[in-house]
């Protein structure tokens, strides 16, 4: 038996999983145990082939690499590439919508439209387009080259997306700082460069360098591609949606979409209603798609999709035996899902020519046949139904029901109902009156480490007791969601009762029924643009600056390298940044002074380690209590 | 009575083993907070390289301790339940003749206390039904715990399979007697 237990869905099929002996992450974490001491400390450097070299953190040992690195110029490096990784996801992530955008206006991608021309507009006029005279078409190329510009200009400027989404306090104090970036491609080559052997040896300079790449992730990564599927797919409205692995449906052709990119998931949706008659005479009553990770958030947002898995489950939901296709393209997808596909009629199937893995199929989707690829992968669906059809499945039946949606735009669109000339208006005032006694934005993954723990779901409700209201994305919107802390009931169950009021307040106003949830979900991990956007209108309205707000982020249980290049564009936008487990940077003195204590100083960010929720959550509180002390409220 | 071995040809040299111990002998028993403490935890075992091999050197716990019997005032002493050997902080002068008569260079002066330290076989946890703590750090099982008539059936097992996979493929011609393969592996 695995010594961790997890909620009753996930346990569930670990529990089939063992009892049909197939191994499962739980199990490779185990064989994993204990984990490398220099690997978590970070003072470890291969970056050339004089080592590998470790520095000993008891000092007994070597305290120098044979370059004569020091244990903080190895950790720094070793950051500093940590957040490459991080950026160079969401850049590449918001390079292929682009793209596709792009194609689409050439008439190369003819499965593709412009759904939210408003947004369009924004945008274009925000970047200071000139509009009048033009046609959409025009308009929107000239929004795609503005943007392709961030990934090749050379004369130093900064970023289109920079000057268009920055907050202007913050871009001046990053002007100051040194710290505008110009283009994503030449900043994480720089980045690499740097950190090769013999380049940047001083741990200050190249801290600093991590909040460059904090800003190329958060700009050219995360608002070009929320603009950019936005403006393609619709902005998102706020709906309800059901979620857990009980979306599943037996008698349906079930296709889980995984990964990140809606210029996949969208046409595999599409194409799974248009082929539902073919999955009827398969002996189906249809086509059940439903969202793992983050593509899953994306059509969850727009669409209403269920929220089946997060990312810890997307191999746990196969051992239902009910997923007829997991489809998936980018970051995130652990190969072990092959291994457990071939255990049932599963049928993986690759898209991404740069994202094979062994056992899978793959079908190289590309946004000129886009049409023709998610029929393919829609019928492949369907033939692997009619091999399972008449097996055994084993579907857990927690599910819980909740709202997303939350856009800026649709949140703006709410709060207008009360006060349509200030839409902030309701939720400053209440900040100012303390019924909203803060706000903590909750992103990255679930942890295996921590799943047990309900790391997440703890501090959540611990936060809502405290009045503090959620916003959150991601996989972690999963977590909350299956915790039913997206559901209007939420609010009277877990909130204090001065956010409770208000939500009641808002979602009356709304037209709703009921109170608005007390989380909300902005969207996919490429929507922390959204709270970042949340963040810059409140901070403007106030007249101060992002650090000077009660607020503070989270991400409760670390995976992936893109947290890390997230939680450190946040920390150059001035905010807490609680993270767990610790980032690997305990090894080196300077790095941990910097990022805990120093930055404060600087940019008004603050990197804060707590591993069990509850102390979490009091630390968190005291800095909420801090900075409203500080506005006098 | 159970031991720790070393098999060096698994030894990686990721020196796993020295980090968990000097965990283990750290006051809070966490990485992150033991690489803070004052005095700094020391550790009792040291990866050692040794032609193209590494070598995790640490107290073999001796039946017959060379230590023990040098020791001029007594203060190493054997553990009557786990055989193991141990020193007496209290009773050690730091004379260092334990360190001089040491086969395996497994004594290590305590710069703090001005006293031998070597390898306490993780009594606490061996005690507490657990594997010492090097043991269960190394990826690669170079380091094992288990009885010493164990180890050997083992190595017997292992010797006699490899004779038995080459005289079951050499066939029905029988040219290589058991006898000629153990000469071909270096003498009988």
């Amino acid at each position: 038996m695995a010594i961790k237990t997890f909620d009753r869905a996930t346990q569930v099929l670990i529990d089939r999983a063992e009892a049909l002996g197939i191994e499962t992450g739980i199990h490779r974490l185990e064989s994993q145990q204990p984990q490398c001491g220099f690997g978590q400390l970070g003072t470890c450097c291969r970056m050339c082939y004089m080592g590998p070299c470790r520095i000993d953190p008891f000092g007994e040992g070597a305290t120098m690499g044979v370059c004569g690195a020091s244990a903080d110029t190895i950790v720094c490096r070793n950051l500093l590439r940590e957040e490459v990784g991080g950026a160079s996801s969401h850049v590449g992530h918001a390079r292929h919508v682009v793209l596709a955008f792009k194609k689409m206006l050439n008439g190369e991608a003819p499965g593709y439209r412009i759904s939210d021309r408003d947004k369009l507009m924004e945008v274009a006029r925000g970047l200071g387009i000139e509009i009048d005279g033009k046609s959409d078409m025009e308009i929107a190329g000239d929004v795609a080259d503005k943007a392709l510009e961030d990934l090749s200009r050379q004369n130093g400027e900064p970023m289109n997306w920079l000057r268009l989404r920055a907050p202007k306090r913050e871009f001046e104090m990053w002007r100051a700082l040194g710290l505008l970036v110009s283009n994503a491609h030449n900043e994480i080559e720089e980045a690499m460069h740097r950190t090769s052997m013999g380049n940047d040896a001083d741990p200050v300079n190249l801290l600093f360098a991590c909040l460059k790449i904090g800003l190329v992730d958060g700009y050219a990564g995360l608002h070009l591609a929320t603009d950019f599927q936005d403006i393609m797919f619709g902005t998102p409205r706020v709906r309800t949606v059901d979620a857990n692995m009980a979306v599943l449906e037996k008698d349906k052709v079930n296709i889980a979409i995984h990964g990140h990119n809606p210029v996949l998931s969208e046409k595999v949706l599409e194409f799974a209603s248009k082929l539902e008659d073919e999955a009827r005479q398969a002996g189906a009553q249809g086509i059940n798609v439903v969202g793992v990770c983050c593509t899953g958030n994306e059509l969850t947002m727009r669409h209403g999709v269920p929220m089946a898995a997060h990312n810890l489950q997307s191999e746990i939901i196969l051992l239902t035996g009910a997923v007829d296709a997991m489809v998936v393209d980018m970051q995130c997808i652990w190969p072990s899902t092959t291994k457990i596909s071939e255990c049932f009629h599963t049928k993986v199937i690759t898209t991404e020519p740069f994202v094979k893995i062994p056992g899978a199929s793959h079908v190289s989707f590309e946004p000129e046949h886009a049409d023709e690829e998610a029929e393919k992968i829609v019928r492949m669906a369907i033939d692997a139904y009619r091999a399972r059809k008449g097996e055994d499945v084993v579907i857990p039946k927690e599910k819980s029901v909740g709202f997303a949606g939350f856009s800026i735009e649709a949140i703006l669109d709410v709060l207008g109902k009360i006060d349509p000339s200030d839409p902030l208006k309701p939720v400053v005032d209440n900040i100012v009156n303390g019924n909203i006694y803060g706000a903590v934005g909750f992103a990255g993954c679930p942890s295996i480490k921590l799943r047990d723990t309900s790391m997440t779901e703890r501090m959540a409700r611990e936060l809502l007791k405290n009045n503090v209201l959620i916003v959150t994305t991601g996989c972690t919107a999963h977590i909350c969601a299956q915790a039913g802390l997206m559901d209007s009931s939420a609010t009277d169950k877990y909130c204090g009762e001065g956010l409770k009021a208000v939500l009641h307040v808002i979602g009356k106003a709304a037209g709703l029924d009921v109170p608005l949830p007390p989380v909300w979900h902005m969207g996919a991990c490429v929507d922390n643009s959204r709270i970042a956007s949340l963040l810059g209108a409140l901070a403007e309205r106030l007249g101060v600056k992002i650090s000077q707000l009660p607020v503070a982020g989270s991400a409760p249980e670390l995976v992936q390298e893109k947290a890390i290049s997230i939680g450190t564009w946040l920390l150059a936008l001035g905010l807490l940044v609680h993270v767990a487990p610790s980032p690997r940077i305990l090894g080196s003195p300077v790095a941990t002074k910097v990022l805990t204590q120093e930055l404060e100083g600087i940019t008004g960010g603050k990197a804060y380690v707590e591993l069990d929720p509850e102390k979490a959550v009091e630390g968190i509180m005291a800095h909420i209590g801090q900075k409203r002390k500080a506005l006098g409220i | 009575m159970k031991e720790i071995f070393i098999d060096i040809e698994r030894c990686t040299a990721c020196k796993s083993c020295e980090i968990a111990c000097s965990v283990q002998h750290s006051k809070s028993k966490d990485l992150f907070t033991a690489i803070s403490e004052f005095p700094p935890p020391i550790r009792r075992i040291h990866v050692e390289k040794a032609l193209s091999y590494s070598y995790p050197s640490k107290c073999m716990h001796c039946a017959e301790a060379p230590c023990m019997m040098a020791c001029p005032v007594g203060a190493i002493y054997r553990d009557t339940d786990l055989g193991s050997v141990h020193v007496n902080k209290d009773r050690c002068m730091g004379c260092w003749m334990c360190a001089m008569v040491c086969p395996f260079g497994a004594i290590t002066a305590d710069p703090y206390m001005k006293v031998a330290r070597k390898c306490d076989f993780c009594r606490k946890r061996v005690k507490e039904g657990k594997k010492p703590a090097c043991v269960e750090a190394c990826p690669t099982h170079a380091l094992s715990y288990g009885e010493v008539d164990d180890l050997s059936k083992a190595q017997r097992l292992s010797a006699a399979e490899r004779v038995a996979r080459a005289v079951s493929a050499a066939g029905e011609e029988r040219k290589i007697t058991p006898l000629k393969m153990l000469r071909d592996m270096g003498g009988v």
